[in-house]
């Protein structure tokens, strides 16, 4: 083979990746490790790179305690009513006493934050969300992580973890490949910090053809977190946990700010309210302790996201669709008509170029919404990821093991989508949690942890011939047919994340099949995601950028198989409106009251699985709006 | 929509194939200018559109739901601090321009130098605190939030 080896060396700290995780990582490791040497690894330019590419015009977590209003135990019982309890909250309460610093720091950078005039404090937009001029977010904070490292290697794409050899279970960096010159790329590091994103496009979306790409998480985000982790052997939690989004239909653009600050709602498509007829059944379901309308009425309770949409998803099975936002009314009022245009050209440009292109003028039609496919992430309402140690002076001793978000690798530490868990984070949150995880991973090293790595160059080379054999495949058999791209010895990428989507959306809850699924079809699903993985030691690649994708595909097919072995572990519904358990319709807390935790033997690729116990936090925070109305006698 | 670029107005300079976060744009051999190689990965997320000094890539939307005759255009300029937009209907009822501000700051000022703050003494490193902080979490002199001084407990178990 032609291309280079390109070895880095001597490398303190790794950060795999670098959307918001990453760069706090990057950032914050210099303040704690001066003399270390900190580079960053990102496939695309770290300016426009991971899921905050486009920019954004919300940062949905900030607690506000500079303006006496929230308090990071609030945070952590809202994100644990809309997970249906399922939270790391030693994690989720160690992010939220934090992420108020990262924000107060983005503003310095420049990034602009409204605020309310009367007030002084920042806009919100909800309780836990601020409004921002944000088309530069990542741009303003990528210059700050380039200040930070020592080397940027834009355009290189992480297919592998290292491992050590003289220490079993202990990281010793990373290889990839250059995405323009075809390099093979070395990175030897004491730590890596992964900042990977979680994945869209494994489910069959609903756009076709063209459209493919209109995913609402970006089609860029290939489940990088979890397909490095698992190769590496590291323990996930909550995989099954995927997400579906209620959103304006086919452009997938942003409801939030529509919910919350325009104060639009919904509506069926005969201008009837739909969604509390559905929930005497849905409470039968999951119990009051989960779905409480009269609670939620009355104090700042939420319902959860997913049972918002088990109304919408239930309500066009009934016949009575499309769900429409009103809209007309709000945007009635040239400034919030205004808000309602530029959360889109912030966000979501391709909602606006939909409603141009089809004439849809919210002041005088009410939009279409719809359920999306589902989506497999750990930082908006949905905590997939690896199973991560949490914080000394917080975290109970199953949950802790000497390092602030380092995985059960040693070395190895998570941020943003990689972090099991912790729902909720979104953009601030995960760019607190690179910082949390780049001071740990400093200790890590002070301590003397990272002594003695040994990289064999058999493993290197190992690696080498493992990436570069799709072009391999390529130029073996591609002459056998005359032309096109059907050949008896190969699938391209393209066909076999086609074959993916497909057997995702049908064997593990997609739009499809009314996000329903049971354990025989995910015993059928799991055969044929067997088979898809031998396949996929026969994926070819014409060029480095089929490679890309290539190596794409196989850590969406790693991510993937984690989430059919959780889906089948977890014998509950816990989440109707994310997905369906036929076989066990109900929320089950007697036997699920647990985190599922699973680890993939590298070496066998044998899956076992495992519940974890859950901890609550409890004192102060009881919800006393809620105890007072209990005291009333309403319950 | 996916993005596609105007043949009288690309000059080949690649800042698109630089910064386009699903590396679809590339370099067409033959004609020295950039195209969409894989408009099915595209986000219409407008990285590429923002940064051609050429103006030359526009974006028409996805074929399989949005029909022809629409424009949505943007000019972001750092040095401003701005970015300006201009969205025309396919029936030309609506022509709308759109301001707002991409900055507060002159680019690349407002960041501290972490090589060279002032390093954290071993009583740091060894507290929850990260940089800047506490001062940073409340702008005042309150502390980082424990799980004693919130009254809090961690408990095995439902909350309920």
């Amino acid at each position: 083979m032609a291309y280079k080896t390109i070895v880095e060396d001597n490398i303190d700290i790794l950060v795999a990746g670098a959307g918001l995780g990453g760069t706090g990582a990057a950032f914050e490791a210099r303040y704690w490790g001066k003399n270390k040497k900190i580079v960053i690894a990102e496939k695309a330019n770290i300016d426009r790179s991971g899921a905050v590419a486009q920019g954004l015009y919300a940062i949905n977590c900030y607690m506000g305690t500079r303006f006496g209003e929230n308090n990071p135990e609030d945070h952590v019982r809202y994100a644990r009513i809309d997970l249906m309890g399922m939270v790391r909250e030693d994690l989720a309460f160690d992010m939220a006493r934090h992420v108020d610093s990262t924000v107060h720091n983005f503003e310095e950078w420049g990034l602009p934050i409204m605020r309310n005039e009367k007030t002084g404090a920042y806009l919100r937009e909800g309780r836990w969300q601020i409004m921002i001029h944000g088309e530069s977010y990542k741009p303003i904070v990528a210059e700050a992580a380039k200040k930070s490292a020592d080397k940027v290697f834009n355009r290189v794409c992480v297919t592998h973890l290292l491992m050590d050899e003289s220490k079993e279970n202990r990281v010793a960096g990373a290889v990839g490949f250059n995405v323009r010159t075809g390099n093979y790329h070395v990175f030897k590091s004491k730590t890596v910090i992964c900042g990977g994103g979680g994945a869209s496009n494994i489910f069959k979306p609903r756009s076709v053809g063209e459209g493919a790409g209109r995913v609402w998480y970006a089609p860029w985000s290939s489940g990088s977190a979890y397909g490095l982790m698992i190769g590496a052997g590291a323990k996930m939690t909550q995989m099954e946990n995927r997400i579906v989004l209620a959103r304006f239909k086919d452009g997938y653009g942003p409801v939030g700010a529509y919910f919350l600050h325009l104060k639009t709602y919904t509506q069926n498509a005969y201008g009837e309210e739909y969604e509390s007829k559905w929930f005497p059944e849905l409470q039968e379901r999951v119990g009051i302790e989960y779905l409480d309308p009269e609670a939620s009425h009355t104090t700042h309770r939420p319902i959860p996201t997913c049972l918002r949409n088990h109304a919408i998803i239930s309500e066009v099975n009934a016949g009575r669709g499309p769900i429409h936002m009103v809209t007309m009314e709000a945007f009635q009022d040239p400034h919030l008509e205004e808000i309602g245009w530029h959360n889109f050209l912030g966000m979501t440009v391709g909602q606006a170029v939909l409603w141009a292109a089809t004439d849809v003028d919210p002041k005088y039609e009410n939009p279409e919404l719809t359920t999306s496919e589902p989506y497999v992430m750990g930082s908006h309402a949905t905590g997939c990821g690896a199973w991560c140690s949490g914080p000394e002076d917080v975290s109970p001793p199953e949950y802790f093991w000497g390092y602030n978000r380092m995985t059960t690798v040693e070395g190895l530490f998570g941020a943003g989508d990689a972090v099991g868990g912790t729902p909720h984070a979104f953009s601030s949150g995960s760019f607190t949690e690179g910082r949390l995880a780049a001071k740990a991973a400093c200790k890590y090293i002070d301590d003397g942890k990272a002594e003695g790595i040994r990289v064999s160059d058999a493993q290197i080379q190992r690696r080498k011939e493992e990436i570069y054999k799709p072009l391999e495949t390529y130029r073996l058999y591609s002459n056998e047919v005359v032309a096109g791209t059907v050949n008896p010895n190969f699938i391209n990428p393209r066909q076999g994340l086609d074959r993916l989507q497909k057997l995702m959306d049908e064997y593990c809850g997609g739009f499809g099949v009314n996000y329903m699924t049971n354990d025989k079809l995910l015993n059928i699903g799991l055969k044929k995601m067997a088979i898809l993985g031998e396949d996929l030691e026969n994926v070819a690649a014409a060029d480095i950028h089929e490679l890309l994708r290539a190596w794409e595909l196989k850590h969406r097919w790693l991510t993937s198989e984690s989430v059919f072995h959780h889906t089948l572990f977890r014998k509950e519904t816990r989440w109707p409106g994310y997905y369906y358990r036929g076989d066990a319709m109900k929320l089950d807390d007697k036997n699920w009251h647990v985190l599922t935790v699973s680890r993939r033997d590298p070496k066998t690729g044998e899956y076992t699985m495992e519940k974890a116990p859950l901890y609550h936090l409890v004192g102060d925070i009881e919800d006393k709006d809620l105890a007072k109305l209990k005291a009333e006698g309403h319950h | 929509m996916p993005t596609f670029v105007y043949m009288t107005r690309c000059d080949g300079c690649g800042h698109c194939v630089d910064i386009c976060p699903s590396d679809i744009m590339h370099i067409d051999k033959t004609l020295r200018r950039a195209y969409n190689i894989e408009p099915n990965m595209c986000w219409e997320c407008y990285s590429c559109v923002k940064a051609c000094p050429m103006n030359a890539i526009d974006v028409r939307g996805y074929a399989d739901f949005a029909p022809l005759g629409h424009s949505v255009r943007v000019d972001r300029d750092e040095e401003k601090g701005t970015i300006a937009w201009r969205i025309k209907f396919r029936n030309g009822k609506k022509d709308m321009d759109l301001l707002a501000p991409i900055t507060t700051k002159p680019w690349g000022s407002g960041y501290p130098n972490l090589a060279t703050a002032a390093a954290p003494s071993s009583e740091m490193r060894d507290s929850q605190l990260l940089f800047n902080e506490p001062k940073y979490i409340r702008m005042d002199e309150g502390g980082l939030h424990t799980l004693e001084s919130n009254g809090l407990d961690m408990k095995e178990g439902v909350y309920y």
